[in-house]
């Protein structure tokens, strides 16, 4: 920038600036124009709410057990866990895709303003997966109460917790998209990213034991375990050994880990060569 | 118009391009020279505000390029043909840049006709030949109108047809008062299609001048003659000042001079009684022009340790 900056300017700037509604129509047109965007979804959508029909289905102990437990079987993990990794791919593909390509450099051309177009995509992502995450969650949560239902061992969506663990479902997928494009602007490797998100999403936090202090913090920092809490609609039990994580921190996890991977995407994508 | 002034990129200890200045005016073609390595890329890239310099500036139409607000109304640029998302059609590839631009829509289709793709628009880019995808960079290119183009090798991967409408174009947008960029390693390309050169090697600047001065000034344009008493010229035309070496293959005897034209090789040939039978001037082509300039500051040359 200080080098770029020292030239001398003999026509002023007459062209408006780029709006940003104008970039996100952009980054929208280039989402919605590859057919693998609906499939992937489809698929996705259609694997995730199957999952919670068998985890319900099997869910023997649901007309006997604590009412406070029934809620839980509308997120299975197998569900879930493969949502966190379609939907951490398929943000970071957004932007490893134009850098594996070089697409990058035309849309740089296009678009100078290297910050607006990571923030421009990060908004589109976050607004698809915001719509998928919320289609699964609210899926989800009404298949098994169907099938609950049939056990007259349905809940309301007052209960306790309930409205709680459908939101931080709905979630999931737009916080894990973000940290993927995040990442993917950060490494621009396809493999690398992916292996990434995967570790950093899936695989870290149940190498964590809650065990001990130091480890339970750093799992109750990662975003899988933060959605773990929120989904539980129990509290933690009075004799439990492990250390449990709060709802208040595992929201905040939520929030920083998409906020901390986009604003570094956006200061070092302005300092690098594209 | 682009500005280069003193521009220098780095890469560790290896310099790519190295105090570089140079102006492009509107209104021409200017071709961009140098052999594979010579560093065109990375100053294209450095114009575009792709790439930090290292020291210096680059400024398109007196402002730095990446403090325009929507690059593709300012520069038209073709760097690599395969920089594009095989999975989208042509249309959308293009709809999405227009839309980022402000651009209107119709401005894609008028861009796909313009290049000969518009009956493709719809089909993926990933099914493209080079050539195709060629075109579609050069839509690209000329969606925002721009006053300044830069293409990077337009014509790799082109056929015949496609070269030929390719060299019109380039023309046409000159004559129109742009502002036109081109980088070929290919002199040949040039000879037909720019008016100005700009020649680098190993990052340095070799020549900055037009098309007809650079033939001229560097292949010394030389005269063949074919005498059967070519001992005898040799030491007339030396004695007059000229270069003399023999020429061709053993028996035929044949002479290359430099360094005196042809009627005053004839008149001196008559005046001393020497029998010519052959006496041809030879003019400098681009092609050799080039070559003897870049041959100091090839980056790569094929089984030739250095």
């Amino acid at each position: 920038m200080t080098t770029l900056t020292s030239g001398p300017r003999t026509t002023p700037v007459t062209a408006p600036p780029a709006r940003f509604r104008d970039l996100l129509a952009a980054e929208w047109i280039k989402t919605r124009s590859l057919r693998s965007t609906p499939w992937t979804i489809a698929i996705t959508l259609l694997f995730v709410i199957g999952s919670t029909a068998v985890a319900t289905l099997a869910d023997k102990a649901a007309p006997s057990g604590p009412a406070d437990f029934r809620p839980y079987d509308a997120y299975p993990p197998a569900g879930y866990w493969t949502l966190i990794l379609v939907a951490s791919s398929m943000g970071a593909l957004t932007v490893v895709s134009e850098y594996s390509s070089g697409l990058i450099r035309t849309t740089t051309v296009a678009v100078p303003a290297r910050g607006s177009i990571v923030l421009a995509k990060a908004a589109v992502t976050a607004a698809l997966w915001t719509a998928v995450g919320t289609t699964a969650s609210t899926g989800s949560f009404l298949i098994s109460q169907v099938i609950l239902n049939g056990h007259h061992a349905d809940l309301p969506i007052t209960h306790p917790g309930v409205l709680r663990a459908l939101v931080a479902s709905a979630l999931l997928a737009p916080v894990c998209a973000l940290v993927g494009l995040g990442l993917g602007v950060l490494l621009r490797h396809t493999a690398g990213t992916m292996v990434a998100g995967i570790f950093t999403l899936v695989m870290l936090p149940p190498m964590l034991s809650e065990s001990s202090r130091w480890a339970a913090d750093v799992k109750h920092a990662l975003v899988s375990a933060a959605w773990n809490r929120l989904i539980q609609t129990w509290g933690p039990e009075p004799g439990s050994l492990g250390y449990t994580a709060t709802v208040s921190g595992s929201w905040l996890v939520y929030t920083l880990w998409p906020l901390i991977t986009v604003a570094l995407a956006v200061l070092v994508v302005k300092r690098r060569d594209v | 118009m682009i500005e280069v002034s003193e521009l220098t990129k780095r890469y560790g200890s290896k310099t790519a391009v190295d105090h570089l200045s140079f102006t492009v005016l509107p209104g021409q073609v200017t071709g961009f020279l140098g052999p594979n390595g010579a560093g065109k890329s990375t100053t294209l890239r450095m114009i575009l505000g792709l790439d930090a310099p290292t020291t210096g500036t680059a400024t398109v139409s007196g402002v730095p390029f990446r403090r325009h607000p929507r690059g593709l109304r300012h520069v038209g640029a073709l760097l690599d043909a395969g920089e594009v998302h095989g999975g989208r059609s042509a249309a959308a590839h293009l709809s999405a840049l227009a839309r980022s631009n402000g651009i209107p829509r119709r401005r894609v289709g008028e861009v796909l006709q313009e290049v000969g793709l518009a009956e493709v628009a719809n089909r993926r880019v990933g099914g493209f030949s080079l050539g195709m995808k060629q075109r579609l960079g050069i839509a690209t290119a000329l969606l925002g109108d721009p006053p300044v183009l830069m293409f990077d090798e337009p014509v790799n991967g082109m056929d015949p047809e496609g070269v030929l409408w390719v060299r019109r174009l380039f023309r046409r947008l000159a004559a129109e008062g742009r502002t036109v960029f081109l980088s070929s390693h290919l002199m040949s390309e040039m000879e037909n299609t720019a008016d100005q050169l700009v020649v680098i090697g190993r990052g340095r600047l070799i020549a900055a001048e037009s098309v007809r001065d650079f033939a001229a000034r560097s292949t010394r344009s030389s005269v063949v003659v074919g005498t059967p008493q070519a001992a005898e010229l040799a030491a007339v035309l030396t004695a007059a000042g000229a270069s003399v070496e023999p020429e061709g293959s053993t028996g035929v005897e044949k002479l290359a001079v430099t360094g005196l034209p042809a009627d005053r090789i004839g008149a001196l040939a008559l005046d001393n009684g020497i029998h010519l039978n052959e006496l041809t001037t030879r003019t400098a082509s681009l092609e050799a022009a080039f070559m003897e300039l870049t041959a100091d500051s090839t980056e790569y040359l094929a089984g030739q340790p250095r």
